[in-house]
């Protein structure tokens, strides 16, 4: 072998190695920055900054707590994983088992079209347009008859917590439908054709042998649409109201209130580089981070094992 | 009714379910493409598409401004991004089968679902508080969301190249880094471009990463230094104006945002449809 060969091929591998480093590199320097700017704010805090409910930048009285806006992203991403997942999970099914062969490509383009929308348009929709439905057909009634439950208690005007979650529920059915569905489609064949040979109608197929057979990948499409509802910022902070403080924690679906993502959007441009405001905004990015960051691995080692089975047991 | 009648009856009703998720599905969408054309469409013309002027309460000024800034930002993204997936992808694709390509990958994975606002402030913190607000930096935030994309799409469409293109090329004695730059890629190239189209359409919708580091401005560029607009920023500065000029300018900004990106997303899916259908 020529040494120059050799050196050509060697230095290309090496960029391409190199170059492929770029997302750990992004991922570091992401958790690095977060980590030195929120340091301030943890050692003045301490526990408080996870437990507390007050926000307050005037000085002397400053103290931050970041509870109500942990809760806030836990809320509307569990409101929107309760509405979102069955309809994706029912469109992966329909999709993959259900619906004639012609029509899955052009349904299934349509349905991921959903993910092309920009969010800010799922926001301007959300408050000009959405917000007016819920709180005519869906808030009025739940605060008439169930208002006297906490839950259910607060002004009708469609912008809160319940808009914010129905908003994400719409935002993830693009990405947890078309991973399911390929994680279903994964499912071999044996598996189906075993199941009908003992008499087995197609959704009987589809409940007993299929859906518990890609279980666990579809357990990781879910895990993976609470990252997209985890991160979500613009849509939400246009219809969640933006409350701060003990305020925003999110006692009813009726009230407004604030997550975590959307908080850093509001108050960052009003806090000023190196106070303790500023260093408490970032620590919430730094939550955020570690959140989106621990979802999104689960999720991917979910899916890939079961995607993984399809290499080795079908083709 | 016997058993098996039931059963059968479970079967429909369950089928017609599935049916309803993908109406309940479809059904924002509609709604959404419908809001926008009926409360954007007013608002466009010429004007409105290329003059600076500002809204009033009463007209929509111009978002000529946003739309260049939009198309420079995403451009530069490209530019710095694309070549930098492409290589990575490539090396996952062709050098791939080790653990450190497995944990790349699995980063990449990680990366393209992260919440974008986390890239916003990340180079708020380490670009913006040094240099100020530029083109650049919003540039530079929009390739953090651009390049895991682009890495993992090409290295699915240069795995999907078949392996007797790389050994012909070998027993002509081409070096492997030649043929995998001017043989593979070109065989690869359709799903090379949809691929960076797609990552080019998700960014230029992109907002939050963008109000941390370009900042918004409502003037035409003339250097990469200070802020710049973009469509997305537009519409989240214009929408809370109660005045229907504003309004109108935020709905108009959005007609012109989802054509852009719609457009892309609707070819390249039909580009890849006919391929599938061509095949067969």
């Amino acid at each position: 072998m020529r040494l120059s060969r050799f050196r050509g091929d060697d230095a290309f591998k090496l960029v391409a190695a190199a170059l492929a480093a770029s997302v750990l590199v992004i991922l570091l320097l992401m958790g690095y920055t977060l980590l030195r700017s929120s340091v301030p704010v943890l050692e003045r805090f301490g526990l408080y900054f996870f437990t507390g409910t007050k926000w307050n930048s005037a000085a002397g009285h400053e103290i931050y707590g970041a509870l109500p806006y942990m809760l806030g992203t836990l809320v509307t991403s569990a409101i929107a994983l309760i509405i979102g997942v069955p309809i994706s999970l029912g469109i992966a099914i329909f999709l993959s088992e259900m619906s004639p062969r012609r029509i899955r490509i052009p349904i299934s383009n349509l349905v991921e079209l959903l993910a092309a929308v920009p969010s800010v348009i799922y926001g301007l929709w959300g408050f000009f347009v959405f917000r007016f439905f819920l709180a005519d057909y869906i808030e009025a009634p739940l605060s008439a008859y169930l208002g006297w439950i906490p839950v259910f208690s607060g002004p009708v005007l469609g912008v809160d917590v319940l808009a914010a979650g129905c908003i994400l529920s719409i935002m993830i059915i693009p990405t947890v439908s078309s991973v399911s569905r390929e994680v279903i489609s994964a499912v071999p064949n044996s598996v189906r054709e075993g199941a009908y040979s003992i008499g087995a109608t197609r959704w009987e197929v589809t409940r007993n042998w299929v859906l518990s057979y890609a279980r666990s990948g579809l357990f990781g499409a879910v895990i993976l649409g609470l990252g997209r509802a985890v991160g979500e910022t613009i849509a939400v902070s246009m219809v969640i109201g933006n409350a701060v403080g003990p305020q925003a924690l999110p006692t009813s679906l009726l009230k407004p209130g604030q997550t975590m993502s959307s908080l850093i959007l509001n108050l960052f441009f009003e806090a000023t580089p190196g106070t303790y405001e500023f260093s408490a905004i970032l620590g919430v990015g730094l939550f955020l981070m570690i959140l989106a960051f621990s979802i999104n691995i689960l999720a991917r080692l979910m899916v890939t094992r079961v995607l993984k089975v399809k290499g080795g047991a079908v083709e | 009714m016997d058993r098996y009648t039931v059963r059968r009856l479970k079967d429909r009703l369950f089928t017609l379910l599935g049916a309803a998720c993908v109406v309940i599905a479809v059904i924002p969408l509609g709604s959404i493409l419908l809001e926008v054309i009926v409360k954007g469409a007013p608002a466009l013309s010429w004007a409105f598409l290329t003059t600076s002027s500002l809204p009033s309460p009463t007209s929509p000024g111009g978002i000529g401004p946003a739309i260049q800034g939009t198309l420079v930002m995403v451009g530069l993204t490209s530019l710095f991004g694309i070549p930098i997936g492409v290589m990575s992808g490539i090396y996952l694709a062709e050098y791939g089968n080790n653990r450190y390509a497995d944990a790349m990958r699995l980063f990449s994975d990680v990366l393209t679902e992260f919440p974008s606002i986390i890239a916003g402030i990340t180079i708020y913190l380490v670009f913006v508080l040094v240099f100020g607000y530029s083109p650049l930096a919003g540039a530079l935030a929009l390739s953090f969301i651009l390049i895991p994309i682009v890495s993992r799409t090409t290295e699915e469409s240069i795995k999907l190249v078949p392996n007797s293109i790389r050994e012909g090329s070998s027993a002509l004695g081409i070096r492997k880094w030649r043929a995998t730059v001017s043989i593979v890629l070109r065989a690869a190239r359709s799903g090379l471009i949809t691929g960076s189209l797609l990552a080019v359409a998700r960014v230029a919708g992109e907002t939050a990463p963008l109000l941390f580091t370009a900042f918004g401005d409502t003037y035409y560029l003339h250097s990469l230094n200070g802020p710049a607009g973009s469509l997305t920023m537009y519409i989240f500065t214009d929408w809370k104006q109660p005045y229907s000029g504003y309004q109108q300018a935020a709905w108009g900004a959005a007609l012109v945002l989802i054509l852009i990106v719609l457009a892309i997303n609707i070819a390249v899916r039909l580009a890849s449809w006919e391929r599938r259908m061509g095949r067969r």
